[in-house]
């Protein structure tokens, strides 16, 4: 875009008047709000000695989870959607058969790099299934690179540790191919 | 010639031209949607989505009447006059129709489906379809079936489009599938006792406009949009059909055919579809060894290069054999090269491993039995630089005669080298240079060993039985530690840069009258070499 392109608008910038010249006004305004926020109650917690409190858990993105079915075996159908619309490329499925006669395809493999993960909730929005969701889980903590490329009994035990306080969004949804 | 009319459009046919609707519609780029039309087959017009209004204008009045009721363009010859409406309120109503029907049988389990992402039935319900499903039908898993080793059924997700069953009966002539029951009960099967098992097999799940018949060797191996698609010709046999590789950073998933009207019409074989396992063998040789006084020593390329070259000045007569694997271009760089070290080198066509006879189908596919996809163009260099085709056979006593001191074999077999016993080239030999996939008795025998690259690796030409040549790009690289034979032969000419492989096909063009058609940009479906040879 070219400085004379007619879709430009230009905007001169406001004369200061003698109090703006001045500053001081400016200065005392600044001050009163900086009173208001003294007085007024501390939204900051100290953490780690204070954990925050998450207002509305089922819209949080934290760690994400394999969701499992009726029978607990894995949710996830091994579609790919996740790993195709993921923009920082941290999920990797190997499909395969499954192994059980009511499901044709199941991931044989499956991790998340959590380090990649941006944490944008695309996975979660993609799944056809509802397999894959993301936790309240914030606090993530690791040694190593190695140690924070979560596997497939890794995301599932997220599942069962966080399954009873989040229940899985679509419950009711029973019907996967 | 013809006047066809489409969508208000008039489009001139040359007299003699026997297209369908759908031909005529692609032409002005409109597309008919259609499942059980196929070009290589008969017409069955059974899936009723092909459904246009057709019409006839009077020749002497100019007048247009239109049928009453809708045809489908795939059964509707377009003659002069003939009139097709592709875009009416009916013809939209109808595909939407037909779309909702095939639907109320489907399992919907695109998901898992390995069709998913280039099915017809997608595509057409995005575009043609209602955009809710009326009847209260949930997903489901198919049922699934073996018809063959090489194919699997998923019953339910199939249109009874009947393509595959027309295939067996009209392309392979075996006729192992068929329909089984009737109405909305009618199923695809084979008779008991009586699997898929022909060798274009594969060619069904090409034809397969939905997910119904799945790829053995495919199956959840990889979704299919992560894939590209590169043109390349199949190394299979000297047939040389026209192909896609279908890869994803680097790995072959699959190979599919490409429509090729002189050469494979729009099939290949199951040897050639399902014959790339060896490009990703663990197998393989990847770096460039040789023979010390202790043992063997890895060496770098770029020091190998030099390194090669001062031993093969030094070591005398030396004589080259070039492999039927090698492309046009990189057989003659190599000749090019032998002829710079030594002025009267020796140049040999490598073994052409043959099995069994040619294999003719009824539609006149066919299966060469000469497996290597380059002995014709191969040939022909070997014949300009030695003046008559010296073959591999005959090396050894010719290079005891001329006492030749050093050796080049140039290999790029699928499996081993074609002879499994070491071969005695005499006690004159001092240098033997082996470049190959794998390891072998000759491997074994040399003083350097080369890794070679595969033919998905490769940059070049093939020239097939019938004197074609079709020209590709590389479409993977080669694993780490290979260097491709065209880039290592550019380099020991000493030319600079990387090794271009449109550049030396005109270079061959120039200098061999064999190749002489092949100085014009090579089309995509190949050249005809003999084109130029018989107007002589």
């Amino acid at each position: 875009m070219k400085a004379d392109d007619p879709r430009i608008h230009w905007i001169a910038e406001p004369k200061l008047g003698l109090a703006g010249s001045m500053y001081l006004p400016l200065v005392v305004g600044g001050l009163v709000t900086t009173a208001k926020h003294l007085l007024s109650p501390k939204v900051t917690v100290s953490y780690p000695d204070q954990e925050p409190e998450i207002a509305n858990r089922s819209i949080y993105r934290g760690v994400h989870r394999l969701n499992r079915d009726g029978q607990g075996r894995v949710k996830c159908v091994a579609c790919f959607l996740c790993a195709t619309a993921c923009p920082a490329h941290c999920i990797d499925i190997v499909g395969a058969e499954s192994p059980w006669p009511d499901r044709e395809k199941y991931p044989e493999s499956f991790t998340i790099d959590e380090l990649r993960c941006i944490y944008c909730g695309m996975c979660e929005e993609a799944c056809p299934v509802d397999a894959i969701e993301l936790t309240s889980l914030y606090n993530l903590t690791g040694r190593s690179r190695e140690e924070m490329v979560f596997d497939k009994e890794k995301l599932l035990s997220v599942y069962d540790a966080t399954h009873k306080q989040e229940p899985m969004r679509s419950a009711a949804h029973k019907g996967a191919p | 010639m013809a006047t066809v009319i489409v969508d208000g459009q008039e489009v001139e046919l040359p007299s003699g031209s026997a297209l369908n609707g759908i031909q005529v519609a692609k032409q002005l780029g409109i597309e008919v949607p259609h499942y059980c039309w196929h070009p290589g087959l008969t017409v069955v017009a059974s899936c009723r989505m092909c459904l246009v209004e057709t019409g006839r204008r009077d020749p002497a009045t100019g007048q247009i009447t239109m049928m009453g009721k809708l045809s489908p363009a795939c059964q509707t010859p377009a003659t002069d006059g003939t009139v097709f409406v592709t875009n009416s309120e009916k013809v939209r109503a109808a595909r939407a129709m037909v779309e909702e029907d095939l639907l109320i049988r489907h399992p919907v389990d695109c998901p898992i489906c390995d069709k998913a992402g280039e099915c017809h039935l997608q595509d057409y319900h995005f575009e043609h379809g209602r955009d809710q499903r009326r009847a209260d039908i949930r997903p489901f898993t198919s049922r699934r079936r073996p018809v063959g080793d090489t194919v699997t059924l998923f019953v339910d997700r199939c249109v009874m489009c009947t393509r595959c069953v027309r295939f067996t009966r009209e392309i392979t002539g075996t006729s192992e599938l068929m329909v089984i029951n009737r109405g909305s009960h009618e199923e695809i099967d084979v008779f008991p006792g009586y699997p898929l098992a022909n060798k274009l097999s594969g060619n069904v799940v090409d034809l397969c406009p939905v997910g119904a018949l799945g790829d053995v060797d495919f199956l959840y191996q990889q979704r299919v949009w992560f894939m590209k698609r590169q043109p390349h010709v199949c190394a299979g046999c000297a047939t040389g059909c026209s192909i896609f590789v279908e890869e994803n950073q680097d790995r072959v998933y699959r190979l599919k055919p490409r429509e090729n009207a002189a050469v494979n019409q729009w099939w290949m074989c199951d040897e050639g579809r399902y014959g790339f396992a060896h490009l990703h063998s663990p197998d393989r040789m990847t770096s460039p060894r040789r023979r010390g006084d202790s043992g063997w020593a890895d060496v770098e390329w770029s020091q190998l290069v030099v390194e090669l070259d001062q031993q093969l000045r030094a070591a005398g007569r030396f004589a080259v054999v070039l492999s039927p694997h090698l492309t046009v271009e990189e057989a003659y760089l190599l000749a090019c090269y032998a002829r710079s070290v030594d002025a009267q080198a020796l140049i040999a066509l490598g073994p052409v491993p043959t099995e069994g006879t040619d294999e003719t189908f009824p539609q006149g596919f066919t299966i060469s039995a000469e497996k290597c996809p380059n002995r014709q163009g191969v040939a022909a260099i070997v014949q300009h630089f030695q003046g008559s085709l010296l073959e591999f056979a005959e090396l050894p006593a010719r290079m005891a005669a001329e006492g030749v001191r050093s050796l080049w074999v140039s290999g790029g077999y699928k499996t081993d080298w074609p002879a499994t016993a070491a071969i005695d080239f005499g006690s004159e030999l001092r240098l033997l240079i082996v470049q190959d996939l794998f390891a072998s008795p000759l491997w074994e025998q040399a003083t350097f060993q080369l890794p070679g690259a595969a033919f998905a690796e490769r940059a070049g030409s093939y020239v097939n039985r019938h004197d074609r040549l079709q020209s590709f790009a590389w479409a993977i690289r080669p694993p780490a530690g290979v260097m491709v034979e065209g880039q290592l032969y550019w380099r020991l000419l000493g030319r600079p840069g990387l090794y271009q492989a449109r550049e030396v096909l005109h270079e061959v063009a120039r200098e061999l009258l064999y190749f002489a058609a092949a100085s014009e940009p090579i089309a995509e479906t190949g050249v005809d070499l003999k084109v130029l040879q018989l107007a002589k």
